[in-house]
């Protein structure tokens, strides 16, 4: 890099000693959305600074851009008062930043050591992991990273898996460290380390890039904040100088009143009752080791835990998706175990996938047609071998009001619309027929508030029909309010059922990490 | 014939029919290790068996035969490369093609050199020493090949390069995880790139030994199907070099029994054996989940910052 010293920045932004990171007029288009429009963003040594948004903000774009992996269209990069060009993650490291992804970077089927010493310069050719095992325990030791540089990644629980990614990090000498949505993936316990971790690594000089969605977290660890919105940024400040619900309304851009309409209801008939429910990985591992619970009519049952501690399987087991190796599932009385899915649907089922693209939507297929997806082949859409096309767009036209999905028409492909549109797509679709059993998976994950307000109003209004709903999610608060109990899942069992008015975050936090509680009825 | 000359002659066959095996096996192990399927073995193992002929019967010297096959496979890997890697076809196809158009090149070019048997192949060498261990030393170190001792202690060099050392966590990373190799500063294209240009040389050089050594002349599609029993292999030794030297000695005496059979059987049967033996192992894979110990990005082509 060969700067020369008139490229400096000349005025006072980057001028004083103490700034670590200017990043200015950064713009970044991606087909169709503007994802940073002229962004200026400022660093600060030694500080831990949060950068706020909701979901689609453009947080990880302008974190990508000054890691590397993605170039920006125009804007500069300053690195302590120098201009630099970053094009690739080697010159970010090179740079001394370091970067934790929101999915982390790391090889499952690896060591920690050989995961750390990857790419790294200066690692011995023969035996390299070997060689780092000693300065992994060392860092362990001075920030609390504690983690066995022997173990393999698939081994280690997610929270220790992000103390491999910043370990990574400080091995190359980061000064700089970005740390996208960390806490995303932990438990409250586990966050609370996270913290402390941070505040070591100031003390040691470091400066922190903290990107999240959430408010108590911005309060509880930054020095100052940058909001975003909509690929700009509202406002950079102090977090001493500010308070919650100023900053929702600058993420959010209009005022946040987080109030649901939850009516009390009357618990019907049992749903669906799960008995003793056993089921594999995919990698042929017990991922379901016993599970047992039952959902009634007009009752929301939440089930919380860390991602990955069998709830995907779960899902799958009770629509048919995956096998159980033991145990039995019933909707409304009948037993459904290892049927067919589409069988179980036609009983009354709901399926609110966890992964929208991948197994909500055929994203090349039309609005229209993934409506009816799922009832194709029945009156009124078909008669024998043909589609009734007219039926078709007749409920396509109806369920886009009646959700308000925002498409061009009926016959755009649905990978076309945004998040939450795609989320109403799948909502219209499931929910129509009116079902007696509602699973939704992770049903607001990654989406903006405006989106994620109305899709858990609809869920309670489900409820209040009369639908029984099993909702699984990692957002704590959306089960506090949603949810009429809480079951807690962790490596595929159930710790423990608490109702929402009486437990507290920090109790089903240690359920989350596995401690085992008596059932409370 | 005595139990002891029984073993020895089948090991020996094994060995010297395993040759071109093992070292196609090594080639695709490393190609794959990187997340790049390469089905173009059979066709530039063809490209070296002709260019290794060639040369070899032009100059007079075999080893320039080898020395060209290796130069022709890597550059036949290299257009592979190009259309997986950089353009990002579908591995499968672009490989299919390259064995499609090596067996129809190669027999295009070939046809004046058909029907002439070399004039020096290449030497055999016996160990010192070695050669002297009952049965074991006359069956593995008597009047073998160089390139048989060659590609066993190639074996053990690219075993030892992939789980211990900068090179091989770099090779794993980009086949388990590109955007993890990526973003810790490997530069994943030339690290892929290297692998499959890699596993063409040693391809080439399968190919060359067919023609310069084990039956040394010139016909059209005298590789028979062994680029597909590369393939099976591969899967069969888990992508473990060590392990392939195992799988082709177990093929190459399996052949060999099948070969001593033939009085038995009709001839169409030993000619179907590769393609019978590769189904069987994709097959077996299938049933056992080898398939768990394949790279994870296997056939995924990588490009960054894509979601
Ligand atoms: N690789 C990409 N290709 C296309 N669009 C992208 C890509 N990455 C991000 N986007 C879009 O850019 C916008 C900002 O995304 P992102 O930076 O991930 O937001 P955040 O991290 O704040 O949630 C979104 O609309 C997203 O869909
Ligand atoms: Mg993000």
């Amino acid at each position: 890099m060969a700067e020369k010293r008139t490229d400096a920045h000349p005025d006072s932004l980057a001028s004083h000693q103490n700034v670590a990171l200017l990043m200015r007029d950064i713009t970044k288009v991606f087909p169709g959305v503007v994802a940073n429009d002229k962004v200026t963003f400022e660093l600060k040594v030694g500080e831990v600074h949060a950068l706020l948004g909701e979901n689609g903000a453009g947080k990880t774009t302008l974190m990508n851009i000054l890691y590397g992996l993605y170039q920006a269209d125009s804007g500069e990069i300053y690195l302590y008062g120098k201009r630099v060009r970053i094009r690739s993650p080697r010159d970010a490291i090179r740079h001394r930043i370091g970067m934790v992804h929101q999915h982390f970077k790391l090889v499952p089927r690896h060591t920690v050591a050989e995961n750390v010493v990857l790419g790294l310069d200066g690692a011995p050719f023969l035996a390299p992991a070997r060689a780092v095992e000693d300065e992994i325990l060392q860092l362990g030791e001075r920030y609390g990273l504690k983690v066995d540089p022997k173990a393999y990644i698939w081994q280690l629980s997610a929270g220790e898996q992000q103390r491999v990614e910043i370990i990574k990090a400080l091995v190359r000498g980061a000064d700089i460290l970005i740390l996208d949505e960390p806490t995303s993936v932990l438990t409250p316990q586990e966050v609370e380390e996270l913290f402390k971790i941070l505040a070591r690594m100031r003390e040691e000089g470091h400066s922190v890039i903290f990107i999240t969605h959430k408010l108590d977290e911005v309060m509880e660890v930054s020095d100052r904040v940058t909001v975003m919105r909509r690929g700009k940024v509202v406002a950079t400040l102090s977090t001493a100088d500010v308070n919650k619900p100023t900053l929702a309304k600058m993420m959010v851009g209009r005022e946040v009143v987080f109030r649901l309409k939850k009516v009390a209801c009357e618990r019907g008939q049992e749903a669906l009752v799960v008995e003793d429910l056993w089921a594999l990985s995919d990698r042929g591992l017990p991922a379901l080791k016993g599970i047992s619970f039952s959902v009634c009519r007009g009752e929301i049952l939440g089930i919380a835990g860390v991602a990955g501690n069998g709830q995907k399987e779960l899902v799958e087991v009770i629509t048919g998706l995956r096998r159980a190796t033991r145990g039995k599932v019933f909707v409304l009385g009948d037993e459904v175990t290892n049927e067919n899915p589409r069988r179980i649907a036609d009983k009354g089922v709901a399926h609110i996938p966890e992964e929208r693209l991948k197994r909500g939507i055929v994203p090349e297929m039309s609005v229209a047609e993934n409506l009816i997806l799922k009832r194709h082949h029945r009156s009124p859409f078909c008669h024998g071998f043909f589609l009734n096309l007219r039926a078709v767009k007749r409920f396509a036209h109806h369920a886009i009001e009646e959700y308000a999905i925002m498409t061009p028409g009926p016959d755009t492909p649905a990978k076309l619309l945004s998040g939450g549109n795609i989320q109403r797509l799948i909502l219209a679709r499931e929910l129509s027929g009116e079902p007696a059993l509602v699973i939704a998976a992770h049903p607001t994950y990654g989406l903006d508030v405006g989106a994620t307000e109305q899709i858990r109003q609809i869920l309670l209004e489900q409820r209040r029909r009369g639908a029984a709903i099993l909702l699984i999610s990692e957002d704590l608060e959306e089960l506090m309010s949603l949810a009429d109990r809480i079951a807690v899942i962790f490596e595929g069992e159930i710790m423990g059922e608490v109702s929402p008015e009486a437990a507290t975050l920090e109790e089903i936090g240690l359920m989350m990490a596995g401690e085992k509680r008596r059932v409370r009825r | 014939m005595g139990w002891e000359s029984w073993i020895i002659d089948t090991l020996k066959r094994a060995l010297a029919y395993g040759t071109p095996l093992l070292w196609g096996t090594l080639g695709e192990i490393y190609a794959e290790r990187a997340g790049v399927v390469n089905l173009g073995v059979e066709g530039m193992m063809i490209l070296g068996a002709l260019s290794a002929f060639a040369v070899a019967q032009s100059t007079g010297n075999p080893w320039l035969g080898i020395l060209a096959a290796s130069v022709v496979g890597g550059f036949a890997a290299l257009i592979h490369a190009f259309f997986s890697v950089t353009l990002r076809a579908n591995q499968y196809v672009s490989g299919l093609a390259l064995t499609i158009f090596g067996l129809g090149l190669s027999g295009l070019l070939g046809t004046s050199w058909v029907g002439i048997s070399l004039k020096n192949p290449l030497p055999k060498a016996t160990i010192p020493g070695l050669e002297r261990i009952p049965i074991l030393g006359e069956a593995l170190f008597r009047d073998h090949s160089y390139l048989t001792y060659i590609g066993i202690v190639l074996a053990v060099v690219l075993w030892f390069v992939l789980y211990k050392t900068r090179w091989g966590i770099a090779i794993r990373s980009v086949g388990e995880s590109p955007s993890t190799a990526d973003a810790m500063g490997i530069d994943v294209f030339a690290v892929q790139y290297l692998c499959v240009i890699f596993g063409g040389i040693l391809a080439g050089v399968a190919g060359g030994f067919l023609s310069v050594e084990y039956r040394p002349a010139w016909t059209e599609g005298m590789t028979a199907g062994m680029g597909w029993i590369v393939i099976a292999l591969t899967i069969f030794a888990a992508w473990d070099p060590l392990q392939a030297v195992g799988g082709v000695v177990l093929f190459g005496a399996l052949y060999h029994l099948a070969y001593r059979l033939q009085a038995w059987f009709p001839p169409e049967f030993l000619k179907l054996m590769p393609y019978a033996f590769a189904i069987l192992v994709l097959a077996v894979a299938g049933l056992r989940k080898v398939k768990r110990g394949a790279p994870a990005s296997l056939g995924v082509p990588y490009v960054r910052g894509q979601r």
